[in-house]
């Protein structure tokens, strides 16, 4: 037997891989549902908290950058051990799901009002005052004048922070969320065979490749112009 | 229900792990120092390859760039720790972390410092060129200086995320903080240990994170 069908019948078993196929599937779509509700819930909180942050209330202020802080230091997959162990003291036991859902949507959230804040700082204060001036209130001037500008802008960033923040889905395996890896593990394990990890990271390449070169693409279109 | 003092900053359990602990501290300042000059010395061999012109390089680089950037770097651990032993090859957890914050981490200091080359201008070259330094000394002397002084809060903030990235280390038993604080967690059913540990981390990362926010606070106001 040469060498490439002795890897291919170790890596690519296609009894293996046909038997683990509906798991990994599944998987996919457990995966695709919590990086599409981190995404949701990750950028609406931290464009929240920008807008927060732009009324200018010193202690609210102080109160923010902490937390952006605090979320921006502290590795995913310590809040995500932390929720998921620490919480169940407090009488509530999160979900796996829940866990991995809430921790990366706040670090989504941190990183994504630092992206925003930037863009609604890079908005020159003339464009603010001019709209005051033609008699449009605080939140007409934002809404209308400063986020249609702020927003192009921090569009490259937000993607390429996303992508980054959303492929630590894999880390929900550690509390037993049946995503793509838990899956193509478990699959290991009952198989005694490797290709199912194979399997699951070609289902992360399918979900996340397009995103990159969508990210890529964004980078061109909307790049800053000097 | 007991209290939060009592279940989250239990000083007996906190004292009992601490040796452990400070172990898996050390282990992860340890770790960043490994990881991140193997990030940069691959990110830089790429970033050198992107400067040659040529479609046939040109090309592969993108895609193996994207790869990488489309890969969760726990799934690559994972590949690392438990399939390769499938064909006879053991790389034991110190090895597969080497490795696959190799591939991951250089990818994305690669693409942070490519841009930093781009945005020196051709000018430069040449005239450094002109006054007779060779390629290679004008790439080291003149681009490389400003490329990175350029792209200094990406690099800086492509290395948070590097020490961060650390903790992925404890899913393949690899001692550091992560790993230790959960051990002790699960001894003691007590999450004092997972508390000291993000506390640890937090204190060793926030300046960088209030570096980060001043310099990129800095480079807006620039533009403006």
């Amino acid at each position: 037997m040469s060498g490439w069908q002795r890897f291919a019948e170790i890596f690519l078993n296609a009894d293996v891989l046909a038997r683990y196929f509906p798991a990994i599937v599944s998987g996919f779509f457990v995966t695709l549902q919590l990086a599409a509700s981190i995404v949701l819930t990750g950028i609406a909180a931290g464009l929240a908290f920008a807008l927060m942050r732009s009324a200018g209330l010193r202690v609210l202020n102080w109160l923010i950058i902490f937390v952006v802080d605090l979320f921006r230091a502290l590795p995913p997959l310590v809040i995500i051990v932390l929720i998921y162990f620490g919480f169940p003291a407090f009488g509530v036991s999160p979900s796996g799901f829940v866990a991995t859902w809430s921790s990366l949507s706040l670090v989504l959230m941190a990183f994504a009002e630092e992206i925003f804040w930037a863009g609604i700082t890079a908005v020159p204060r003339g464009q603010c005052e001019a709209a005051r001036s033609t008699g449009l209130g605080y939140a007409q001037t934002l809404a209308y004048v400063v986020l249609p500008q702020a927003l192009r802008i921090t569009i490259p960033p937000l993607t390429n922070r996303t992508i980054a923040i959303t492929k630590g889905t894999a880390l929900g395996s550690v509390v037993a969320v049946s995503e793509i890896l838990s899956q193509a593990s478990s699959a290991v394990s009952l198989s005694a065979n490797p290709s199912p990890l194979l399997l699951g990271a070609a289902a992360y390449l399918v979900l996340f490749l397009p995103v990159v070169v969508f990210g890529r693409w964004v980078e061109t279109r909307f790049a800053w112009k000097r | 229900m007991p209290g939060i003092v009592e279940t989250f900053f239990n000083v007996e359990v906190i004292a009992a792990a601490w040796p452990i602990l400070w172990h898996g501290l050390l282990m992860t300042i340890g770790l960043s120092f490994l990881v991140i000059p193997l990030g940069l010395a691959g990110g830089t061999a790429l970033a050198l390859l992107s400067t040659v012109r040529h479609q046939l390089l040109r090309w592969p680089l993108m895609a193996w760039v994207d790869f990488w950037r489309a890969f969760p770097p726990l799934v690559l651990l994972i590949l690392l720790y438990a399939g390769l032993p499938f064909a006879g090859i053991d790389l034991g957890s110190f090895g597969c972390v080497a490795i696959g914050f190799l591939l991951n981490t250089s990818a994305y200091y690669g693409e942070v410092l490519r841009a930093g080359i781009e945005s020196v201008p051709a000018g430069q070259t040449e005239a450094a060129r002109s006054t007779g330094l060779s390629a290679l000394q004008a790439l080291r002397h003149v681009v490389l200086p400003q490329a990175v002084r350029n792209v200094l809060p990406d690099l800086l903030s492509n290395t948070l995320e590097a020490v961060k990235l650390t903790s992925v280390a404890s899913v393949v038993a690899l001692p550091e903080l992560l790993f230790e604080a959960r051990e002790a967690q699960s001894v003691t059913y007590n999450p004092s240990p997972i508390v000291v540990a993000a506390l640890g981390y937090f204190l060793l990362l926030w300046p960088l994170v209030r570096l980060l926010s001043r310099l990129e606070n800095r480079a807006i106001a620039g533009r403006r």
